[in-house]
């Protein structure tokens, strides 16, 4: 194994891919984001899933509790800018009809960020989990990558209760400003 | 062809009943917000039917995602045009996946009748619904122009692969009754009709 095979074998979106597959996770829809590239390109070269873009997280919260009533896991992935636009439809529909909606967010807002609009944003992501009763995780290190999803996605389909991973600037890198000082 | 401005405004309830109707091979319906889950519940509660309570403007992504994890199941979502018009974008992602096995069933009375009947901004705006996902990319939409029309365009979203849009201009009345508003029990009915469960 190169070096390289072995770095990638561990990285925190082929984990990811895995614990996805152990769960029979099959559907993958995404809002575009520059951080979960990595997963979005893996999963989009794997035939094993069903991947497309959706137009807006909202619309991408319906397929994904439409498949699963009709048998098919999925997941889907946004920015927490995008997670801002949700609430409706996890309470409305994930919440009210039990239907464990699978989210992960690449965090932005925090440790670094440039963009006073993702930092106001960001404040309303935990707070509306909480107040909604969802689950929701905040992974930060590699090491407890496996663990939390395959735990937190395995309760959400025993539980048929939401859950929304978080993934940390910690574990992804995140996102700076390229060439300037943040100063 | 009709263009949605020579169409004589039908009844929601007589429609979702001549397309109840039709429906032999267990074929999943998805009820959008409001009056278009109600009118779906007054024609008898099928396991294959869903309501949504909540939601506004997922039928169609919901309904999508049904005909994604069942390709051999055809699939209705039933939307007014107030609730379409607040997720516009999914139209695009219907047409780029075209799905064969889904149907989308506008019911436009131009206003959002539940809440007082204020006449939605595409209907003031003279905006057309089935141009509007024409240009979204789902080549097979149509007005269907009076209800003989409507059951023409039903039988071939049955036969023909799709994904269709079907445009109906109704009248302004309210739903004949009003669903069970208990979503767990509506969801757990609803996967046993899919036979995920």
């Amino acid at each position: 194994m190169t070096d390289e095979t072995a770095a990638d074998s561990a990285a925190w979106h082929t984990i990811v891919t895995e614990k996805l597959k152990q769960h029979d996770v099959r559907l993958v829809t995404y809002v575009p984001d520059n951080v979960l590239r990595p997963l979005i390109d893996t999963v989009h070269a794997d035939n094993y899933f069903r991947v497309f873009a959706t137009a807006r997280e909202e619309e991408a919260a319906g397929i994904i509790c439409g498949a699963y009533m009709a048998g098919m896991r999925g997941l889907m992935l946004m920015q927490t800018s995008g997670f801002a636009t949700l609430p409706n439809v996890i309470a409305s529909l994930a919440c009210a009809a039990q239907i464990p909606l699978v989210m992960m967010v690449s965090e932005r807002g925090t440790l670094g960020e440039f963009n006073l609009g993702q930092a106001m944003v960001a404040r309303t992501m935990r707070p509306l989990l909480d107040s909604l009763g969802v689950e929701h995780h905040t992974i930060s290190r590699l090491d407890e990558t496996d663990f939390i999803v395959e735990r937190a996605i395995g309760q959400a389909f025993a539980t048929q209760a939401p859950v929304c991973l978080i993934l940390s600037p910690l574990l992804t890198g995140g996102k700076v400003l390229k060439g300037k000082s943040n100063g | 062809m009709a263009d949605g401005t020579n169409t004589t405004p039908m009844n929601r309830f007589d429609l979702t009943s001549r397309l109840i109707g039709k429906l032999k091979q267990e074929e999943a319906v998805i009820g959008g917000i409001g009056n278009s889950n109600f009118d779906l519940w007054s024609t008898g509660q099928r396991p294959q039917n869903f309501y949504m309570l909540g939601s506004m403007g997922l039928a169609a992504p919901i309904a999508f995602g049904v005909a994604l994890a069942q390709p051999g199941r055809r699939v209705f979502a039933l939307e007014g045009d107030g609730s379409l018009l607040m997720q516009l974008g999914c139209l695009s992602t219907i047409a780029a996946q075209a799905p064969k096995n889904l149907t989308v069933i506008v019911w436009d009375n131009g206003v959002y009748q539940i809440t007082g009947s204020q006449p939605t901004p595409a209907a003031h705006a003279g905006a057309d619904i089935v141009g509007i996902a024409r240009a979204s990319g789902l080549k097979q939409s149509e007005w269907a122009s009076d209800e003989a029309e409507f059951e023409q365009l039903v039988d071939r979203s049955l036969t023909e692969d799709g994904p269709w849009l079907i445009g109906v201009r109704i009248e302004d009345v309210p739903a004949v009754s009003q669903t069970e508003r208990d979503p767990v029990q509506i969801r757990r009915r609803f996967m046993e009709g899919m036979g995920s469960r």
